[in-house]
């Protein structure tokens, strides 16, 4: 495959549109990204004895979105799992390679993986409240279950903080002892976002977060993210192409190799991997030949 | 007549529909008999001297087996302090924790466990309590009984913890909570439900049981409150005794008895299905 010569750039005749406000327009320098972000370098995942992820690197810029786009079953989903180290979650899963927060290996030597479960959030497809729990206990169950604060009025302050960071106070604070699954699709996913800001991460991670969501819903979130992204850092995985060239500052493409372990192809900022992808497997991604 | 493949194709869907219709209603049928046949004898001779008074001697009527009632009740609230908690802690164990070789090797013991005799359980316990305590007891009989409700508490609450969401843990485990809090706080939170139910489904099916309490619990005409102290007596026991002697004051009581005790398993296994239902 011939990768030299720079694609003409049919992905802006695809009708990509692109509302990035603060766009950068160089990569993100590996420094940067250790000193603040999150730096990935030759992650390998499998299930059993299945690849599903080969030689990955990474870069997560600070405060900036990444998204991560690709087919279905390429691997986005293991490696953004492996970010909080939820990746072993799963029965017989396991990974190797460097994965730097902040510099420090989280797959490192005597690193708890709770520990860094507190530091690297994570919000899931489907929104998934605890249906035991009230709204406000759903918010404050990350801190209550970490016996972190004990105080009432702590409490309360956190959980308002994080609502009106989720962008959902105002349509939840008259019910905030309802139960959580009382509230629609949307609303139980931004109370999901502030749940996972409620212990306050460096990392927000995002995993197809809009995908079981009506587009308004969606179209709420997506703001939320370029809202939430002046604070922390975001990754997110989406098969939704328009959404990545919406929301995200950096695109990191990833396809299945032959043996079906999913491999980084592309990455850099998102309007140059929309506009003149360096590999032709990207643009014809993007243009929607294949995936 | 030529009878088409379709034709004869109906005809034996409608006869093997028509065979489990028939074993449907055979099965059904019996516990209907049961019931029916036990109330018929037993109502007669249910009155308040059967939930208050002692038993008499032999051959004078009157009399009641108040101390069977709570002797039961002693021995069933031993057994399901003991039995309940174990049986959702292997519970646990099983969904949440084993990996697939100790979890198989745990769950085929635990189906043995529910296979054995429930005679041999006496015995053992008799051997394992009652020959080291000296004596019979309450706690021997809520021991044997504990360990025929374990198993059934132990794969039922693994059902029910199994049946929370996956990403109920993910949830919980992704906001930097342990293992044990997110099991306990919102796991159980989220099959409290269920494990009631396979409680009181244990605890029904412990209620009626007879062979284990010879061995542990003996049965005793008179009152016992003690639980370690004595022979205890227990409905099951009374209505074996009473039963199987010669008379007829006696074998009223029984039939009495069988229908208090069967309404009661009856009327927790209901509780325990509307329970289940409400979800």
């Amino acid at each position: 495959m011939t990768v030299d010569s720079r694609h003409q750039p049919e992905a802006a005749i695809m009708g990509y549109e692109m509302r990035i406000e603060h766009e950068p327009q160089a990569p993100v320098s590996e420094a940067e990204a250790l000193a603040a972000g999150m730096v990935v370098r030759e992650l390998n995942a499998w299930y059993g004895s299945c690849q599903a992820l080969r030689d990955v690197n990474l870069l997560a810029a600070p405060k900036r979105i990444t998204a991560v786009i690709g087919p279905s079953g390429c691997g986005k989903s293991t490696l953004i799992r492996c970010l909080n180290r939820m990746h072993e979650v799963v029965p017989e899963a396991r990974a190797s390679g460097q994965v730097l927060l902040r510099g420090e290996d989280i797959y490192g030597p005597g690193v708890d993986p709770v520990v860094v479960r507190r530091r690297v959030g994570m919000v899931f497809q489907k929104p998934n409240p605890f249906p035991t729990m009230s709204v406000l206990d759903n918010v404050a169950a990350g801190l209550r279950l970490n016996g972190f604060l004990v105080r009432r009025s702590q409490i309360a302050g956190t959980v308002e903080k994080s609502l009106r960071q989720a962008a959902l106070w105002d349509e939840v604070k008259d019910k905030l002892n309802r139960p959580a699954t009382e509230l629609s699709g949307g609303q139980q996913q931004r109370l999901c976002i502030a749940r996972a800001l409620a212990v306050e991460p460096e990392v927000v991670l995002m995993d197809e977060p809009c995908s079981a969501l009506d587009p308004v819903a969606t179209l709420k979130i997506e703001d939320l993210m370029r809202e939430l992204a002046k604070e922390y850092t975001i990754v997110i995985v989406t098969h939704n192409m328009q959404q990545a060239a919406r929301v995200s500052d950096y695109t990191a493409v990833m396809m299945m190799a032959e043996d079906r372990a999913g491999e980084m192809i592309e990455y850099g900022p998102t309007r140059q991997v929309f506009t003149t992808p360096e590999e032709k497997r990207t643009e014809d991604y993007i243009t929607g030949r294949f995936g | 007549m030529i009878v088409s493949a379709y034709q004869r194709r109906r005809a034996t869907n409608a006869l093997m529909l028509g065979l489990c219709a028939v074993f449907a209603f055979l099965a059904v049928g019996v516990l209907v008999l049961i019931l029916g046949f036990v109330l018929a004898k037993g109502i007669g001779s249910l009155n308040i001297d059967l939930f208050t008074e002692m038993p008499v001697p032999e051959g004078e009527p009157g009399g009641g087996v108040a101390n069977s009632m709570v002797g039961s009740l002693i021995i069933i609230g031993i057994a399901a302090v003991i039995g309940i908690p174990v049986g959702i802690g292997a519970g646990i164990f099983l969904s949440e924790y084993a990996g697939h070789r100790l979890g198989d090797v745990v769950r085929f013991t635990a189906d043995v466990l529910t296979g054995v005799p429930s005679i041999v359980i006496g015995i053992f316990v008799y051997g394992l309590v009652v020959l080291r305590m000296g004596n019979f007891s309450a706690l021997a009989a809520g021991i044997a009984l504990a360990i025929i409700m374990l198993p059934i508490m132990a794969r039922s609450s693994e059902e029910m913890l199994r049946l929370v969401p996956h990403s109920q843990r993910e949830a919980a485990l992704a906001l930097g909570i342990s293992r044990w809090r997110t099991i306990l706080s919102v796991v159980i939170p989220a099959a409290q439900r269920g494990l009631l139910t396979g409680a009181l489904l244990a605890v029904a099916r412990a209620a009626g049981e007879t062979a284990p309490l010879i061995f542990t619990a003996l049965g005793n005409r008179f009152l016992s409150l003690s639980v370690t102290g004595g022979p205890i007596d227990a409905l099951s026991l009374r209505i074996y005794r009473y039963a199987t002697g010669p008379y007829s004051e006696q074998h009223d009581q029984a039939w009495a008895a069988s229908c208090v005790l069967i309404l009661t398993v009856f009327v927790i296994s209901l509780a325990a299905r509307l329970l289940l239902r409400r979800r």
